[in-house]
């Protein structure tokens, strides 16, 4: 391989082990030969490399009139850049077994990586040509444009879509959040090749710019790696500012009549920043209420006892700009009132009385025990190690994790509970939910 | 995060595309032993992180169920979290959650399975629980009416509001004439509306014995050490005497094109869907299966695909078009050929288009080019494999419950590349045939009375 002038730094390396370890890995921070910074996991086990990045700057960057300009750019990354059309574009990755995958968030462009080790540089070299040059020819432009705009007029009658959608379009009002990453029926047509450039060049910027790489790689062939995908990159990033923002019509219920046998809901309110003291006290309180599990409060009240929904959840999303608490159930129509009811009083009752001791303690062993589980693959350790690193929570967050759990005491667990679920919530139902009519005021 | 215990869709379509290792490969070292009362074992060692996927598959799912009880086995996977003499109903969940440890169970038309992702030192914790309710499950009316709603409602979410999971379901209805795998895994609900207690306690013993299971453990974890732990914990249950042997009603000839349509109301975005009957890995002649797999990928995976770049990119009829193949059934499989039209374009059109697609393969075959690239993509999906413990654990466990072993999947690599140019058209040939297929159409019903459906 070409080798590249210059030296890896290894700032700082953090080691994950001894008796409540989650993980027997290390984290090293490198700094590439052109001074990009990475967090890199060594892993020998299999022949691979795995790369996890993101760039600031996703659907919040779109105009408000040409909402999913970010999605529709990333969707034509891998369609053609530099010297190779789309159909060579594929065949080069397909050739070498390269995946490249792009999503666009509210506030983040995330991409990956996975190769194997012996076409490692091929793929950096393939992501590079797509972060750097893609083409936006105008026939591929309307071929993807095509799919989209399948895609959200078959939503048009998805009772999820259309929960969903009406929920943060009546939350956040004129606000980036409030949109769709996807975009509208109306705005995804007025996307030009331009705004797709505009996107890629004023978002894809070494600022900001956050890469964990995990796999069989050195931390000098990793920093060479990330140079040849990321060096030739612009160094600022040019992002419009996003506003801050609360949640707004919390009290309100909005009905949305589709002809489906069982309702689709919605439910939220504020939530909690990820940087606020509280965010800890109140990720345990949450998975309290209404956490994945099959212990939550929602999940024994809604399905084991009265078996009115096959699935009833909910959880904490944060966003750098606003925060909320967000969950969702599918009833059966002439039950979906019966569902609500029992929803809004456990939150009530939360909201009132804090969880139990006992309810506290489990959470908190399934907390700490459960979070090995995600970081059991290299994908799966990219992404997290990317996540901390979006929400700065430092290097060492991963073996600290657990003391931050412990210090939650019931008291704090009762406070939060009060401040996180006293908000009101906003409800959208869509179906033909049985006496159930929207309510509360705009 | 509406995923708790789920149905495995009809469609598992990589399973078989993208399990195991070549045997020249260095993978982790897979053990794999019977226990004296007939539970079989298979261990994947992987001690990256200290966690261990277990899981325990039976070999019974929807195509066991007896006429007029569909959505039985699926039923039963719910109920078994509904507690044992020894350990009362949430005991199981409440000990997994407090470990830190997600548990979930699936069903499809072969088998039924249920696994717990723990913490490496809790392993035996979870196989105890695991083993008591292999024959300790006890059941009443309280908990198992409430839980009938429940799979009532995964019915309306998985299907019910789904125009597509609509139609899917009636092309298997109609491409498998007397065999079972016509009916969902979910149930047809006027039958699942039936379904009480005994049913479910008669078919848990019926099928759930050591016999008629394996275990599968990936994770932080040595062989001899997850032996050992199987002694102490399954070992103990006796095995079943009269397991009745897997005979299900078999396909004839298939002799007639088949056709049907589907309108439904919210249907925004119309589709084609066809099936073909073919060999499953476990019924078709050596290397019948791979040439099948390695089609499949031609034909419609990926951008570079025929039908992707015959349909979307060069004539511009369609939106999206693909194609799959379902390796892993103990009796006949599909072969699934899809797409859907751009505005303006009917479906009869697509079809005419994509039978183009598919006459040109049986016609002048596959080229090398395609070959090499098509095999290099799933042997390399194999070893990336080697990098996800829930997926090898999974990839073993729908293989050995649909009559494949673990020598098999540790040389499927192998096999791939073996594929010929030839047997890839011969295959294409000899098994898409319309007559052997059902081409579904996926339309919007603008009838007046459509409204009045609920």
């Amino acid at each position: 391989m070409k080798r590249l002038a210059g030296s890896i730094l290894c700032i700082a390396a953090v080691l994950i082990a001894g008796p409540h370890a989650v993980s027997a890995m290390t984290i090293e921070k490198i700094v590439s030969p052109s001074g990009i910074e990475a967090w890199l996991v060594q892993e020998k086990a299999v022949p691979l490399v795995a790369l996890n990045y993101a760039f600031h700057g996703g659907a919040t960057q779109d105009e408000p009139d040409k909402g999913g300009t970010a999605n529709l750019a990333i969707d034509m990354l891998d369609e053609g850049a530099g010297d190779l059309d789309g159909k060579a574009f594929h065949e080069r990755m397909e050739n070498h077994a390269i995946e490249l995958g792009f999503q666009v968030g509210r506030d983040y462009m995330h991409g990956s990586l996975r190769a194997l080790n012996e076409h490692r540089e091929e793929a950096f070299d393939l992501l590079r040509l797509a972060l750097t040059s893609p083409r936006f020819e105008a026939g591929d432009v309307e071929r993807v444009r095509g799919q989209e705009m399948a895609a959200l007029q078959r939503d048009t009658t998805n009772p999820n879509d259309l929960a969903s959608r009406r929920w943060w379009e009546t939350a956040f009002p004129g606000h980036p959040y409030g949109r769709e990453t996807k975009g509208t029926l109306e705005s995804v047509p007025r996307i030009t090749a331009d705004d797709l450039r505009s996107y890629v060049r004023r978002v894809f910027a070494r600022n900001e710019l956050k890469i964990s790489i995990v796999g069989d790689v050195d931390a000098k062939t990793a920093g060479e790696l990330i140079d040849r995908a990321f060096a030739g990159l612009p160094a600022k990033n040019d992002l419009k500012p996003v506003a801050n923002a609360t949640p707004s019509g919390l009290g309100r219920r909005i009905v949305i009549n589709v002809d489906v046998p069982q309702a689709v809901v919605t439910f939220g309110g504020q939530g909690i920043a990820r940087q606020d003291p509280d965010f800890m006290a109140a990720y345990i309180v949450n998975h309290i209420l209404g956490g994945g599990s099959f212990s939550s409060r929602l999940y024994r009240e809604v399905r084991e006892k009265r078996g009115l929904a096959y699935g009833v959840s909910d959880s904490l999303v944060w966003f750098q700009r606003a925060a909320v608490v967000l969950g969702g159930t599918a009833t059966r129509a002439d039950r979906t009132a019966d569902a609500l009811a029992v929803i809004e009083e456990e939150i009530k009752r939360m909201a009132k009385d804090g969880p139990t001791p006992d309810e506290l303690a489990a959470a908190k062993s399934f907390l700490k025990g459960s979070y090995a589980l995600t970081l059991d693959t290299s994908a799966k350790i990219g992404a997290q190690l990317t996540q901390i690193q979006i929400d700065n929570l430092g290097i060492d967050y991963i073996q600290r994790r657990g003391t931050l759990i412990d210090a939650v005491t019931i008291e704090d667990a009762r406070r939060v509970a009060r401040r996180l679920y006293s908000g009101g919530l906003l409800v959208t139902v869509a179906g033909r939910p049985k006496g159930l009519t929207s309510s509360g005021t705009e | 995060m509406l995923a708790n215990k789920c149905v495995v869709a009809l469609a598992l379509i990589l399973v078989f595309a993208t399990p195991a290792l070549a045997a020249e490969q260095a993978g982790p070292e897979i053990a794999d032993f019977t226990l004296a009362n007939g539970l079989e074992l298979v261990v994947i060692p992987d001690h990256r992180a200290p966690v261990i996927t277990h899981m325990i598959w039976y070999k019974v799912g929807a195509a066991d169920e007896t006429a007029g009880k569909s959505g039985l086995a699926h039923f039963l996977e719910h109920l078994m979290f509904k507690g044992t003499a020894k350990n009362p109903a949430g005991k199981f969940s409440q000990v997994v959650a407090r470990i830190g440890g997600q548990e979930n169970a699936f069903t499809s038309q072969d088998y039924t399975g249920y696994f717990q992702r723990v913490p490496s030192d809790q392993i035996k914790t979870v196989m105890e629980f695991e083993a008591d309710r292999m024959t300790g499950l006890q059941l009443t009316d309280d908990v198992v009416l409430p839980e009938r709603n429940v799979i009532l409602e995964e019915q309306n979410q998985r299907v019910g509001n789904n125009p597509r999971a609509r139609l899917s379901e009636q092309i298997d209805a109609a491409l498998y004439l007397n065999h079972p795998y016509g009916k969902p895994v979910i149930g047809w609900r006027h039958e699942m509306e039936e379904l009480s207690r005994d049913d479910a306690i008669g078919f848990y013993r019926r099928f759930y014995a050591p016999n008629n299971a394996v275990v599968v453990i990936a994770g932080d974890i040595d062989p001899a050490q997850a032996r050992a732990l199987a002694e102490e914990t399954y070992g103990k249950v006796a095995r079943h005497a009269a397991l009745a042997p897997r005979i299900r009603p078999q396909e004839p000839p298939p002799v007639a094109v088949r056709s049907l349509t589907l309108a439904d109301p919210r249907v925004e975005m119309p589709a084609m869907q066809r099936e073909y009957l073919v060999p499953s890995f476990a019924t078709a002649t050596r290397g019948e299966s791979e040439a099948l797999e390695v089609l499949a990928h031609i034909l419609g995976s990926g951008s570079n695909s025929r039908l992707y770049r015959a349909l979307v990119v060069e004539k511009q009829v369609a939106v999206a078009a693909g194609a799959w193949y379902d390796a892993s059934a103990l009796d006949q499989s599909k072969f699934g050929v899809q797409g859907s039209p751009r505005p303006g374009v009917t479906l009869p059109q697509l079809e005419a288009e994509t039978d183009a697609v598919i006459a040109q393969v049986i016609d002048k075959g596959v080229t090398d080019e395609e070959l090499e690239r098509t095999k290099t993509r799933l042997i390399a999906d194999a070893l990336y494999a080697q990098d996800n413990q829930a997926s090898m654990a999974r990839w073993y466990g729908a293989a050995l419950t649909t009559g494949a072993t673990v020598n098999d999947v540790r040389h499927w690599p192998d096999r791939i590349r073996a594929v010929t140019a030839d047997q890839v058209r011969d295959a294409a040939r000899r098994w898409l045939d319309k007559r052997r297929s059902v081409t579904g159409y996926l339309i919007k019903d603008v009838s007046p009375q459509a409204e009045k459906r609920s």
